[in-house]
């Protein structure tokens, strides 16, 4: 009974409701729900730039995130098959299971790269559906924007105008921005680069940059000794100009690998929060930009 | 290729004699324009058909594309024990009848886990979990549905579940952190409870979280004893609450509790003298548990390092009547408790290192017909089991792990046993999503 009451307190205490509660599955998205819904929409963001997206367990505040929200904003692509279904099966929440309106994949709205053409657990921790790390090209951005703001249109009806002129406000604003990213980035085309992670696909591609090598031997594997040598002696054939990880791959075996190879190691945001720099989606390709543009020179 | 055939075409044209006219040059040039701009129209369709035929050949087709999610589980393990894990026991406590000993002596394969897991439609989903004994037996480890669409955080469960009491009860064996279950989960679940029943569970409404949970079984595995009866056998009631301190740690604690009523729980012992007897129960068994698990990892990031501190207490309170050997029949009640606390801690990636101490009291077990240690040895000797537990393990992926596992087991008055163990454990088929 005292639980009971405990619970119900807790309940009236909750912060005043704003018509669409999400939960965001990585900061992109987060940054992106705050961009279409404004005040209208409170938003939490369950993963930080620090963090692993592939390895996020289904902890107690997440449960609790999931059953009190009206939209769940997700990649998709199996980037959370290990967490957010069990999100989804113990919240009790029937808006956000799969195939609901309120369940949003932003992967479903884009073309994926490198889908594999051969589906084997040998060849690492592969996604079948194709790379899920699509946030890093802004014309997937302006696609999946236009997509989102319509399926928050579509939840909560009376704001639908809101939604729309501030996708359109948004939307405006970023060709802007990939226009003068695009001018600014001339310089880091065709530069080659080691990853850490096949994370940076989508940057990669979007500014006609080289991808030679990742430091991981096999997708989701650590780097190993044996793989590190071996691209160092690729490397000498075919030289890179750095080695780029993301905030939240470890710092270790990039500084190994660029001390030997005499190259400098860059590690950019990733992701809204990465860096401080990185404070919501323009910002974070800014600042991505800046530190590429530093080694491309 | 069809821009750069355009360009050399228009470089060809660029050179043209310079006696031709301006204005044919003009017009010309007028054309290519245009036809420059249809070209960059063919190519933007061009790359959207690609793009639509990329997304439909995506779209699986056929029969199968709607089967269930399945994953297998092989695990195995490389045996030494300085006791016969045939003999194990546990003093001072009714035998469970489950799974108590430690794995045979020698190679011995390990349960075989077969999950398939799907939504059933918009409202139910479904999962199977059988277990391949390797003693050729197939066992339902869970069988069971789920609501998906009850809404105001309601879930309904229906069929055969691992119960939600404690915590690690819920957690699927292949991902314990030791080979074995905890001495307490041993001595009063019999390993784990996985009754056939129902189970209504509530999530809070709230930012912390909060979840109220009831089951009603048979009360088909000990403390129960599967009774011929209407109605329900057992049930249960659990809390937990939860919540993530700072970035980097996560925490759940609760509370459970479950009440069964055996009917004539038989179990046999050796008295003193070297006779077989039996005892039987009959009465109401009341089981607390209190649980706490907390995981950290620097910024919430576990790739590199993460801990994880784990503890539950049991208590245990039966009462009824005791049945000694079919001659004599009087009261009996007991109360009796157990913990456990565990960490492991991941080191480096890949590589794990754990430890274990476990602890039973015998506590106060009376009797009302005069039965003292000697008529009745592994019920009434006034002994506290404890054991010691190391183990090492090596995940190379999220899909295979090796352990080593080290163990000083102090179930049996008087007798310690020193168990090594190597086991594997390979996870194959569908990503499994592994609860906190």
């Amino acid at each position: 009974m005292r639980i009971l009451l405990i619970a119900l307190s807790f309940a009236i205490s909750s912060p005043a409701l704003a018509a669409l509660n999400i939960l965001a599955c990585e900061p992109e998205w987060g940054a992106l729900a705050k961009e279409i819904g404004g005040d209208k929409v409170t938003v939490y963001t369950a993963t930080t730039a620090l963090q692993d997206p592939h390895r996020i367990e289904a902890r107690p505040s997440l449960i609790a995130r999931a059953r009190s929200a009206d939209l769940m904003v997700c990649t998709g692509a199996e980037l959370e098959i290990g967490w957010v279904p069990l999100l989804q099966t113990q919240s009790g929440n029937p808006k956000i299971q799969a195939g609901q309106r309120g369940y949003f994949e932003a992967a479903g709205v884009v073309a994926l790269l490198e889908k594999p053409t051969r589906l084997d657990r040998s060849m690492g921790d592969i996604h079948a559906a194709g790379n899920p790390h699509i946030h890093l090209d802004p014309r997937n951005i302006a696609r999946i924007s236009a997509a989102l703001s319509e399926r928050m249109a579509n939840l909560d009806r009376a704001d639908a105008g809101y939604y729309e002129d501030r996708e359109k406000s948004f939307l405006q604003r970023w060709s802007d921005a990939t226009a003068h990213w695009e001018k600014q980035a001339v310089p880091l085309k065709g530069l080659p680069l080691v990853v850490y992670h096949k994370n940076l696909t989508y940057l990669i591609n979007w500014l006609g940059m080289r991808d030679v090598g990742a430091l991981e031997p096999k997708p989701g594997l650590p780097p190993s000794t044996a793989h590190l040598s071996e691209l160092l002696e690729q490397l000498k054939r075919d030289p890179a100009k750095a080695v780029v990880r993301a905030a939240y791959n470890e710092p270790r075996a990039a500084e190994w690998l660029a001390e030997r190879a005499k190259i400098p190691a860059v590690m950019v945001p990733f992701t809204v929060g990465g860096t401080d720099n990185a404070k919501d989606l323009f910002t974070l390709y800014d600042d991505t930009l800046t530190r590429l543009l530093a080694v491309a020179k | 290729m069809f821009r750069s055939m355009w360009c050399a075409m228009a470089i060809a044209m660029a050179a043209l004699p310079a006696q031709a006219q301006e204005a044919d040059t003009a017009k010309l040039r007028e054309e290519l324009r245009q036809l420059q701009q249809r070209l960059q129209q063919l190519e933007r369709r061009l790359q959207e058909t690609e793009n639509v035929a990329a997304q439909a050949s995506a779209r699986p087709a056929g029969e199968n594309a709607f089967n269930p999610a399945v994953s297998v589980i092989l695990q195995g393990t490389a045996a030494r024990s300085s006791r016969d894990p045939a003999s194990h026991q546990i003093t001072g406590f009714a035998p469970s009848g489950g799974e108590v000993g430690p794995p045979r002596r020698g190679f011995s394969l390990g349960e075989s886990e077969l999950f398939m897991t799907a939504n059933i439609d918009p409202y139910f989903r479904g999962q199977l979990v059988a277990s391949l004994t390797p003693d050729n037996t197939v066992e339902v480890e869970e069988a069971f549905f789920q609501t998906l669409g009850l809404g105001n955080g309601f879930t309904l469960k229906g069929g055969r579940f691992l119960s939600a009491i404690g915590y690690q009860n819920q957690i699927h064996q292949h991902a314990w952190d030791f080979q074995d279950a905890p001495l307490a989960y041993k001595a009063f679940l019999g390993g784990r409870l996985n009754d056939d029943g129902v189970q209504l569970r509530w999530i809070a409404p709230t930012d912390l979280f909060l979840e109220l949970g009831t089951e009603l079984g048979r009360g088909r595995t000990f403390p129960g004893t599967d009774p011929n009866k209407n109605g329900t056998g057992a049930w249960a009631l659990f809390s937990h609450v939860g919540g993530d301190i700072g970035g980097s740690t996560a925490w759940r604690a609760g509370m459970s509790f479950l009440r069964t009523s055996p009917r004539d729980r038989v179990f046999d012992d050796v008295d003193s003298l070297g006779n077989a007897v039996t005892n039987s129960f009959s009465g109401r068994s009341d089981l607390w548990i209190a649980d706490f698990i907390m995981k950290w990892a620097p910024g919430g990031n576990p790739t590199v390092n993460n801990f994880k501190l784990q503890g539950e207490y049991f208590r245990r309170k039966e009462s009824g009547d005791l049945n000694f050997n079919n001659v004599a029949s009087g009261d009996y009640s007991s109360r009796q408790s157990g913990w456990y606390l565990q960490g492991v801690y991941q080191f480096m990636p890949q590589w794990r290192a754990g430890y274990r101490y476990d602890r039973l009291s015998h506590g106060s077990v009376t009797n009302g017909i005069g039965l003292t240690a000697a008529d009745s040895p592994l019920l009434l000797t006034d002994y506290n089991p404890t054991r010691n537990t190391l183990m090492l393990d090596w995940s190379p992926t999220e899909f295979s792990r090796i352990r080593l596992q080290l163990a000083s087991d102090r179930s049996r008055f008087g007798v310690t046993d020193r168990q090594v163990l190597l086991q594997y454990i390979h996870s194959l088929g569908a990503h499994g999503a592994h609860t906190f």
